[in-house]
């Protein structure tokens, strides 16, 4: 018998749904024509399909259809947004303000925007991952156009308070971006209620194919526009050029149109899920610290700390049966630990201690079971082999102890 | 990444875990890293009358590479002298576990602490401390 594998990192990727990859298919074999082909049915074929996923992304967070720009994926939709923004606007101001806690292709966007001639705040977090409204809004200033805050973190699941930032924004006439990414599909996500101008998002992490995104950019009240980081054909109300990944797109809107029907009840199945398996964890271990405030939170997604088991050895003991995620240095090329925990105050130490299990549409409660089991069992062998376990279970106050960097 | 044989084993079937009394004149303790950067080794030796090591222990919190690298280092220290134990090389253990390059600061790790419970072990005993003449920078 093959080893049972369980999957636990759904937010890192969402394997491709079945009824996604077969509404794809057609459009490799029987319809690959080019929609910007308008003079044969191949074109018209293409054109319609990717009309129809248009149709079903803008319902799924109730924008119109014209108002979603496709791009390669999340990525690539925030480049476009912060530094489309910056090119458009830059005339009226140059000042960015996000946050510490960003996903990556914001914050070395935003970099590079700094190198542009832009000025960019990076706000601090509070301990529990939260935004504080009042320093954000002391943060803006007269020549200050952008405000970039994501959704919900990819790390820790925490859920910014979208509609007061967008509250914030208005009040002094900045524009709203949010990388919502980890948020689409998973819970209700309609920016124009939050006042949200542009919003970047992305097939695979909704049970979509890979290489596909989105940035939504608001078309009215007011008539947002960013300048094109791909320049070319024309494509995409010419805000990004290229031939359209047809197929890619089809499998996005298919997985919007599921994420839609399902979105309710899968959230309710998986947070249980995430409970069961957050609070087992905590009864049956000692020293376990959730990441990341507990309210505000994914329905599918649980970073805890377990003190002093480094995060990556304890992934070893999984046998490559389990896919989860550390915050380890280790398990990084940078050899820092998590900067998305230390962010929220956590040592080091305690960053390299964290892992992140997040759920999906096809986790079940055996596999909610068996991660407990090898859970317990990783983190009690790597606590016998720890030194500073033993330290700290005989009294030792680590804070004083000498210790060598290295 | 895929670890070799020999690492998984060391990993799941760590040799010589435990802890010995520090206080011990018999027994030196290095202990190195830091719980900040993500791996702290504590390795002890229990030295013979006659300069041999006749017991080696360890506890290391870290990566599965620092945890193999610390039993391996155990096991080879026992029925060493101390100054053969001193000229245990990081690279041998890199070699002896394949260790990928990201990995090597685990294995220099070992090697620290190798030296730091020899150094122990004889300034404990009042025996001369050679000066180091490796430095891992
Ligand atoms: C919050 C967030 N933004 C952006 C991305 C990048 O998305 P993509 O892989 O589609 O470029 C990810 C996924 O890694 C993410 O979690």
């Amino acid at each position: 018998m093959a080893a049972k594998k369980i999957y636990l990192d759904n937010n890192a990727t969402t394997p491709t749904d079945p009824r996604v990859v077969d509404t794809m298919l057609p459009y490799f074999y029987t319809m690959p024509g080019n929609a910007a082909s308008r003079n044969h049915p191949y074109g018209w074929e293409a054109e319609e399909g990717v009309d129809y996923a248009r149709e079903q992304i803008a319902k799924l967070i109730s924008v119109e259809p014209k108002e979603i720009i496709f791009t390669s994926g999340a990525t690539e939709s925030d480049n476009l947004a912060l530094k489309g923004v910056f090119e458009m606007y830059r005339r009226k101001g140059n000042h960015i303000i996000t946050l510490k806690t960003e996903h990556k292709a914001v914050l070395d966007s935003c970099d590079k925007i700094e190198k542009m001639g832009g000025e960019v705040t990076y706000l601090d977090v509070q301990r529990n991952g939260l935004v504080d409204l009042k320093e954000l809004e002391a943060a803006i200033k007269d020549n200050t156009i952008l405000i970039s805050i994501m959704w919900a973190n990819n790390e820790t699941g925490v859920i910014q308070p979208m509609k007061e930032i967008g509250e914030i924004c208005e009040k002094h006439g900045v524009l709203f971006m949010s990388d919502a990414t980890q948020a689409v599909g998973k819970i209700p996500v309609n920016p124009k209620e939050m006042g949200i101008h542009l919003m970047a998002f992305t097939g695979h992490k909704m049970y979509g194919p890979k290489g596909v995104g989105a940035l939504f950019v608001n078309r009215k009240k007011p008539r947002v526009k960013v300048t094109a980081q791909m320049d070319g054909g024309g494509h995409e109300r010419g805000m990004r050029s290229g031939t359209l990944n047809v197929p890619g797109i089809v499998g996005f809107g298919k997985a919007a149109e599921i994420c839609q029907k399902e979105m309710a009840a899968e959230a309710e199945r998986l947070s249980k899920l995430r409970d069961k398996l957050e609070s087992t964890l905590m009864e049956r271990l000692e020293e376990v610290y959730i990441n990341g405030d507990a309210e505000n939170r994914m329905p599918h997604v649980t970073n805890l700390s377990f003190k002093h088991v480094e995060g990556e050895g304890l992934m070893m003991t999984f046998n490559q049966n389990m896919a989860v995620s550390s915050g380890s240095a280790c398990t990084s090329a940078s050899l820092e630990p998590s900067y998305v925990l230390i962010a929220l105050g956590l040592g080091d130490d305690l960053a390299h201690s964290s892992i992140r299990f997040s759920l999906g549409r096809f986790t079940t409660e055996e596999d909610i079971d068996y991660a407990i089991e090898a859970m317990v069992k990783g983190v009690n062998h790597m606590r016998d082999l720890s030194p500073i376990w033993e330290m700290y279970k005989d009294g030792v106050d680590l804070e004083s102890v000498e210790w060598t960097e290295h | 990444m895929a670890y070799s044989e020999k690492l998984l084993d060391h990993f799941k079937n760590p040799r010589n875990v435990g802890t010995m009394d520090k206080s011990d004149k018999k027994v030196g303790t290095g202990l190195v890293g830091a719980p900040e950067c993500g791996d702290v080794m504590r390795l002890q030796i229990q030295v013979s009358d006659n300069g041999v090591i006749e017991d080696a222990k360890f506890k290391t919190f870290g990566c599965g590479s620092a945890i193999a690298s610390s039993s391996l280092a155990t096991e080879w220290l026992k029925g060493k002298s101390l100054d053969d134990a001193m000229s245990i090389d990081n690279m041998d253990i890199v070699e002896e576990l394949a260790l990928p390059p990201v990995k090597i600061h685990c294995s220099v790790l070992a090697e620290d602490a190798i030296k730091s419970a020899v150094k122990d072990y004889r300034v404990k005993n009042g025996l001369e401390v050679p000066v180091e003449e490796k430095n891992h920078g």
